[in-house]
């Protein structure tokens, strides 16, 4: 047993405070906006926009307000519209205060890849090196091992790096781990999953 | 001085020449420049260089300019959804420079700033920093970036005076002001021109002072990813 992409973004939802401005990317961070209950958190959408509504009811799809996963979106009453330059600005100004990002790889060191496979076909890196860059801290929520059982939490990332040491906290369907000097640190198992089962779907040095 | 022209094939009359560079304002279809794309199609003009953050899709926004195989160049942040492009990369038809997408930005405004070049955090330690200065500002490492000029920038708008004053409608503003700024000739279609003095001075998003030319013209602005909710689960 261990979570469902529905449960890795509730236990995402748990690290956003009241009152923070979040990034969510694409694929089960964006599920996280499901789970935020009453806090107070208005999220970020990168293409120019804060205070990102759901999706619009069928029929009132607008052309001209999307996500950054290029999706018909809807507004909020405190919703405000910028420039992308004015929109990296705040990203990597460090005003942002999390982003929530999926990973194909993530080492003991911090380190995230999230871009690029070589040798497949490579589509590019969006914003995803800004933010990693530039945000508060940096939540990566991913499965903990590869279709063929293999750790995708690593001592060193194999595959093109997004950032270099900018990932704060993993949250993956059989646990959470802080990055922290010297490797990882176990917060929490999943339900289900005992630590030596954590321990053992994980590459990287656990401290 | 006269900024309103009757057509996108006029605005650009004396502007595009072979081998040029194009900034283009936009974010995937959302605010692109179709109509000017459109006329620089028609116009032929070949081997370009666009910084843009997208590539469009087969048969709209830049993608039409790779079916007649207009461009030699992209610099983008994200290339998707466009098998037209994928395959004139991989057959090195198409030359194509990664950017991440705010570096792109500020590369725009800094560019039309005045600004050649700019230290970022962002790319430190990947295969975007390779080949650049490396400077250590309080501890931490920043790559330097250039500053973008462009031969022509080509832009979308919501509404605009005579003078060039312009406002944007949501999302759509984008990549469109950072682009208006880097040229060295900026043209914007806009949806609707209103008589100067109509728009709020307090509520212009870019000042006519980047805009030297500008056409009025029906958009089909598509969309890419029509995402709805339902009504009854709501």
């Amino acid at each position: 047993m261990a979570w469902d992409r529905n449960q890795m973004a509730a236990r995402a939802a748990q690290e956003l405070q009241d009152g923070m401005y979040v990034n969510l990317g694409i694929g089960i961070p964006t599920l996280v906006a499901n789970y935020v209950g009453d806090k107070d958190i208005t999220l970020q959408s990168e293409n120019g926009m804060l205070g990102m509504g759901p999706f619009p009811f069928e029929g009132e799809e607008d052309s001209d307000l999307i996500n950054a996963g290029k999706q018909t979106i809807t507004e909020l009453p405190r919703t405000a519209y910028f420039d992308s330059a004015t929109s990296f600005g705040m990203i990597r100004g460090g005003k942002i205060a999390a982003a929530i990002l999926g990973a194909m790889e993530v080492a003991e060191n911090g380190d995230l890849a999230n871009w690029m496979i070589p040798g497949k076909l490579v589509k590019g890196m969006g914003g995803a090196m800004d933010l990693v860059a530039g945000v508060g801290r940096v939540i990566v929520v991913m499965d903990h091992t590869s279709k063929h059982g293999e750790s995708k939490v690593l001592k060193e990332c194999t595959l093109p790096l997004t950032g270099k040491g900018v990932v704060d906290r993993i949250i993956t369907n059989m646990g959470v781990l802080d990055v922290v000097p010297g490797g990882l640190k176990i917060i929490e198992c999943a339900e289900g999953v005992t630590e030596d089962e954590l321990r053992a779907a994980t590459q990287a040095t656990i401290v | 001085m006269k900024k309103v022209y009757d057509s996108a094939t006029e605005a650009l009359d004396g502007l595009l020449f072979d081998g040029m560079f194009i900034a283009a304002g936009g974010f995937g279809l959302c605010g692109i420049p179709e109509l000017l794309l459109q006329a620089i199609k028609e116009a032929g003009t070949k081997d370009l260089t666009f910084a843009s953050n997208n590539a469009g899709v087969d048969d709209f926004g830049i993608g039409i300019l790779l079916q007649t195989r207009q461009v030699k160049k992209m610099i983008s942040s994200y290339v998707g959804e466009n098998a037209e492009f994928m395959r004139q990369y991989l057959s090195g038809e198409l030359e194509l420079e990664f950017n991440p997408q705010g570096t792109l930005a500020e590369r725009m405004r800094a560019g039309g700033c005045g600004i050649p070049g700019f230290y970022t955090k962002t790319g430190v330690g990947t295969v975007i920093a390779e080949g650049k200065e490396v400077k250590n500002f309080e501890g931490q490492d920043y790559i330097l970036e250039r500053g973008i000029v462009a031969d022509l920038s080509i832009v979308k708008a919501w509404k605009a005076d005579a003078t060039g004053n312009l406002v944007f409608r949501k999302t759509a503003r984008n990549f469109n002001p950072p682009a208006a700024m880097c040229g060295k000739v900026c043209v914007v279609e806009v949806e609707e021109i209103v008589p100067v003095g109509s728009l709020d001075p307090d509520m212009i998003h870019l000042p006519g002072i980047y805009v030297h030319r500008l056409i009025q013209g029906a958009h089909e602005k598509r969309i890419e990813q029509r995402t709805t909710r339902n009504k009854e689960s709501a």
